[in-house]
């Protein structure tokens, strides 16, 4: 029976979530959310053709505001709190690469 | 202690609500070590707001439904310049510039809030022991877990700190300690109590709902917090619902459905519990229709692909930026793998992981987006219970409270507790816990009630009467 | 603009629009740009943990405005998350429109008759704005960067056109048109160079009749000659690499405006994955009938449609009468040219005079009525004021109000009258013989020279046509 996912795919799925696993911790986790998957496959078998997915359980929609100021946040304790600021903004280590 | 109405009452009438504050501070310093249930006890914030609610009395103003009751709030709740941590090292030491609606609501009610009370991390988990800062202990068995994520929620009302308290409910995780601690513990229609201010974990299934001693508490405490806010978009439109009201209607000429995939799989004091349950509500007046659901089987599964998804891009914020602990590192990718890795525990990453996997390309139509339509079977098979019998019967969890570090090992062992429970989030529906009986180790057993949405005042008018035959009003 | 050995390229748009609304997408903050960093925030568009977005109203509607001006379809539609970690991203995902955009299948017409497709005109939040501490200011070799969220969760519409552009002078009429459009909706400020309207190119080449070749994208282009240059560097880079035998790897690539030349980011090792999923902290959006009846009502003539019916008021109008009309529909001057048409006069005059002297003085308008440019046009049609004048009235005009008579009286500008222009032309050609002869005997050019010959005499107060007309008499 195919493993459901391999510690490749766990290596990669920690770096697209910004965690970083010793080598034990993949090996680890493979087993066990291999073993959640595996339950997971009885929902893969199961025919859904047609049914859509669920987006609101009561269908509510078009909530909207008015196009109206509200007071903004005291910037003060928020940028007490930050890790590091310079200059009134938030401060953090090199970017490598563009935004994409 | 007192009942959160009496208390209520009697600080309308003149007394001070200075009394009720004293008598939990003296709670809480009994036994909050040995339990471990308060993260942050306010003491100098409860004083102060005591004091507000005496001069409102004094003044002739309506100090509110909750007028003086002490209340403890889950550590996921965020609260004006009083650390709230979801009990995870990432948040460590932040305090929020903002409320919660709900602890809008309850100031606004008189109600005085006593701290914030531990829970599984970012309230994943169904033991509490998942905390960053030690595991909740059940009271009425300290060898024993409280049930979570709100265990500590749970714990502060079952022993006696504060008469109520306000846990949330993502698959379970107020109804779940509610019955391992002999409690009355509410998951409210989804939209029915604002989400603002609730540090999210699935946004789609998360509810804020009461814990209680009685069934008239819980329902006071969900009225005082629930109705429409404009600033959650996912709020449903009404106003306030009349809850209170209801409670004494009873149950006769009410059909009631017993669904044996609610039953199948549990221990066997809990089954005779549910079995006991039914029988009091027949002989109340209720008609008991036996119901099969099979489509509740695959809740378990779609559930743990939903929710951690969602979890996994609620929790992606916390990345060492702009709060919380960071992680230094040589860039800024670095930086923030480095204050994840180090800020969150295993389950979390776990959940993270998984979510991120199930959501993937190439992987999101077999798992999350099969996940989303099983939840549409799902409604679709209460909407078709529901147009047989009013409300739905069953067991809320497998088992008693078990032992600290007995499904520690095997997360799918742990997750199983939530299989009772689980299918009324992703319905979106309602659903109550009501202690009935004990079981193994004279531990108390919890009945679920589980109703359509906006049900909630048939659901308590039931549980007040297994309240009443179980001798705990 | 032509590709050496029967290469073409293809290229398709992206534009992101500010919008103008008063407060940003999901959040009551201010929408205002220059703001001292961070003093517009707030737990919504912070990402604070808890916070939860609302969606603006009046955000809805300009991208329904957008979606009419632009042809589509309005139909209902979802958010979702697009997921990826970025400093500037408070949530660390952006909330988006993926399958289900509020517009789709539209077009736009170009005024040289071509037709750009539209595939969609969607929602989307704005991010933060990163500064870079380092040497350049860019980037690359930044030690540090600072952060600042008042740009966080502002509004924006990204509108995707088809790949249908064949050329940069295209590109370029694409942008501006739709500019154009989407200033006169009141959706946007329009301004590239404040980052308010933003355009990537996505650019490839191919031989016709072949598969579309592997496309780039181009950021950082700041403005129409930016946006054409780019365009025109880059696909002859592609078509060098394809016939030294190379490929195209496909990437996102930065133009640099001083050296002229695209370059490459740093290129990633794998394609981001954003995982997207409906956003489950909104609901979906379902515009009624009436809603959408609202918007369209509420939609003011269109720059195409303003240029139609300005051009209609002339009679086969020049390549220069159109291009001055395309100048009074950008500017909004079509109220001083409907003016004069309005009062039967000279509408093509009334479009150079507008086109030219109103154009340059923007800020001054102000002080000018739509009756007193009429009056002014009037005046020069009748020749009571020669061209030179009547520019010269207009200007005093945007300086100081007033009104054309008492301005012209006051400054001298009398019509020469008829007697004195007929002695001055007189003396002329007794002064000039020969030139007058090789007139009289059928070389019009030199009606010129006589023309200037009196503007000098009579320093400028001459009116051309009334000196055409006594050379003609006397020939």
């Amino acid at each position: 029976m195919t493993e459901p996912l391999s510690r490749d795919d766990v290596a990669h799925v920690a770096k697209l979530a910004r965690l970083r696993l010793t080598e034990d911790e993949l090996i680890r986790y493979t087993e066990q959310l291999g073993k959640i998957l595996v339950h997971a496959q009885d929902l893969s078998s199961l025919d859904l053709h047609g049914v859509a997915p669920t987006a609101h359980p009561f269908g509510l929609i078009n909530v909207v505001r008015s196009d109206e100021v509200r007071a903004s946040l005291d910037p003060a304790p928020v940028l007490a709190q930050a890790p590091d600021v310079e200059d009134g903004r938030f401060a953090v280590p090199r970017i490598v690469g563009e935004a994409p | 202690m007192k009942s959160a109405l009496e208390i209520a009452a009697a600080v309308r009438s003149g007394q001070s609500a200075l009394v009720a504050v004293e008598e939990s501070l003296t709670a809480i310093r009994a036994r909050n070590e040995e339990l471990n249930v308060f993260l942050y006890v306010d003491e100098d914030g409860a004083r102060a707001a005591a004091a507000r609610v005496d001069e409102q009395v004094r003044r002739g103003e309506d100090p509110g439904l909750l007028a003086g009751v002490p209340i403890a709030l889950k550590d996921n709740l965020c609260t004006t310049g009083i650390p709230t941590t979801c009990s995870s090292k990432i948040l460590e030491g932040w305090q929020p510039p903002y409320n919660a609606t709900v602890v809008d609501r309850l100031v606004a009610q008189g109600a005085i809030s006593m701290g914030k009370t531990n829970l599984d991390e970012f309230a994943m988990g169904s033991s509490t022991e998942n905390s960053a800062f030690g595991p909740t202990r059940n009271p009425l068995d300290p060898s024993r877990v409280p049930g979570g994520s709100s265990g500590g929620s749970a714990a502060a009302v079952a022993s006696n700190m504060t008469p109520i308290s306000l846990g949330s409910d993502t698959g379970g995780s107020i109804r779940q300690p509610a019955a391992l601690c002999g409690l009355v513990g509410v998951k409210p229609t989804y939209g029915l109590v604002s989400r603002y201010g609730l540090i999210a974990f699935a946004s789609s299934l998360d509810q804020i709902g009461p814990f209680a001693n009685s069934v008239t508490d819980a329902a006071l405490l969900l009225e005082a917090i629930a109705g429409h806010d404009p600033l959650d978009s996912t709020s449903l439109p009404e106003p306030t619902p009349s809850l209170l009201a209801h409670v004494n209607d009873g149950v006769a000429g009410k059909r009631i459905g017993l669904v044996r995939e609610l039953v199948d799989g549990a221990d066997e004091d809990v089954v005779r519990a549910v079995n006991k349950a039914v029988a009091t509500l027949k002989d109340a007046g209720a008609i008991i229709v036996e119901l099969s659901m099979p489509e509740l089987h695959l809740g378990l599964s779609a559930y743990y692909l939903i929710a951690p998804a969602e979890a996994s891009s609620n929790l992606a914020r916390f990345d060492g930026v702009r709060f919380g602990n960071r992680v230094d590192g040589e860039d800024v990718t670095a930086m923030m793998e480095a204050t994840r890795t180090a800020g969150f525990g295993a389950e979390v990453k776990r959940r993270i992981m998984l979510g991120t996997y199930a959501l993937s390309a190439g992987y999101f139509d077999a798992y999350y987006g099969q996940a989303l339509k099983v939840r549409t079977r799902m409604i679709e098979a209460f909407a078709a219970a529901y147009q047989q019998v009013d409300m739905i019967i069953g067991a809320t969890t497998p088992s008693v409270a078990f032992a600290f570090g007995s499904k520690t090992n095997d997360p799918m062992a742990m997750y199983l507790n939530d299989v009772f429970t689980i299918p009324t989030n992703l319905a979106g529906e309602a659903a109550i816990s009501v202690p009935f009986g004990t079981g193994e180790a004279n531990l108390p057993v919890g009945v679920q009630l589980l109703g359509p949405g906006r049900s909630e005042a048939r659901l308590f008018a039931a549980a007040r009467v297994l309240e009443i035959a179980d001798g705990r009003a | 603009m032509m590709l050496p050995n029967g290469w073409e390229m293809v290229v398709g748009l992206e534009v992101h629009t500010e919008l103008k609304t008063k407060t940003k997408l999901f959040c009551g903050c201010a929408n205002e740009f220059g703001s001292a960093p961070n003093s517009q925030v707030c737990p919504i568009c912070l990402g604070l943990p808890g916070s939860m977005p609302v969606l603006n109203e009046r955000a809805v509607e300009l991208a329904m405005a957008i979606g009419f001006a632009l042809n589509c379809t309005i139909q209902d539609s979802t958010f979702h998350r697009k997921n990826y970690f970025y400093p500037d991203m408070p949530k660390d995902y952006q909330v988006s429109q993926y399958d289900l955009p509020i517009n789709a299948r539209g077009y736009l017409d170009l005024p040289d008759g071509s037709r750009v497709s539209i595939e969609r005109a969607h929602m989307e939040e704005d991010t933060g704005k990163t500064t870079h501490l380092g040497t350049s200011g860019r980037i690359h070799g930044a030690d540090r960067s600072l952060v600042d969220y008042n740009r966080s969760g502002v509004p924006l519409v990204e509108i995707v056109s088809g790949p249908d552009i064949r050329n940069p002078q295209q590109a370029r009429d694409y942008v501006a048109e739709l500019r154009s459009i989407l200033v006169a909706i009141g959706a946007s400020d329009g301004r590239m160079e404040e980052g308010s309207l933003r355009v990537d190119a996505n650019v490839s080449v191919h031989k016709p009749d072949t598969p579309f070749g592997t496309r780039c994208e181009i950021k950082n282009l700041n403005s129409l000659r930016s946006l054409t240059r780019a365009i025109e560097y880059e696909a002859l880079r592609q078509i060098d690499v394809l016939e030294d035998g190379g490929s195209i790897r496909q990437e996102t690539r930065h133009w640099d405006e001083d050296r002229g030349e695209t370059s490459t980011l740093r290129v990633k090792e794998e394609a981001e994955d954003y995982r997207y999923f409906r956003e489950p902290d909104l609901v979906d959006l379902a515009p009624d009938q009436a809603w959408k009846d609202r918007v369209l009502a509420g939609l003011p003539k269109l720059p195409a449609r303003r240029r139609q019916d300005l051009e209609a008021l002339m009679t086969n109008p020049t390549d220069a009468q159109r291009d001055g009309v395309t100048t009074v529909v950008d500017l909004n001057l079509d109220i001083y040219v409907e003016g004069v048409a309005q009062a039967q006069g000279d509408v093509a005059l009334a479009v150079a005079r507008a086109a030219n002297e109103l154009a340059a003085n923007i800020e001054k308008l102000a002080n000018l009525t739509v009756e007193n440019f009429v009056a002014t046009v009037a005046m020069e049609q009748s020749g009571q004021l020669s061209a030179t004048q009547a520019k010269n009235v207009l200007s005093e005009l945007l300086d100081q109000g007033g009104d054309p008579v008492s301005v012209a009286k006051a400054k001298g500008f009398e019509q020469l009258s008829t007697d004195s222009l007929s002695a001055t032309v007189g003396e002329l050609i007794v002064a000039n013989p020969d030139e007058w002869q090789r007139f009289k005997d059928g070389d019009d050019k030199l009606a010129q020279f006589f023309i200037g010959l009196v503007m000098k005499a009579t320093k400028g107060q001459a009116n051309g046509k009334a000196v055409i007309a006594e050379l003609q008499s006397r020939r």
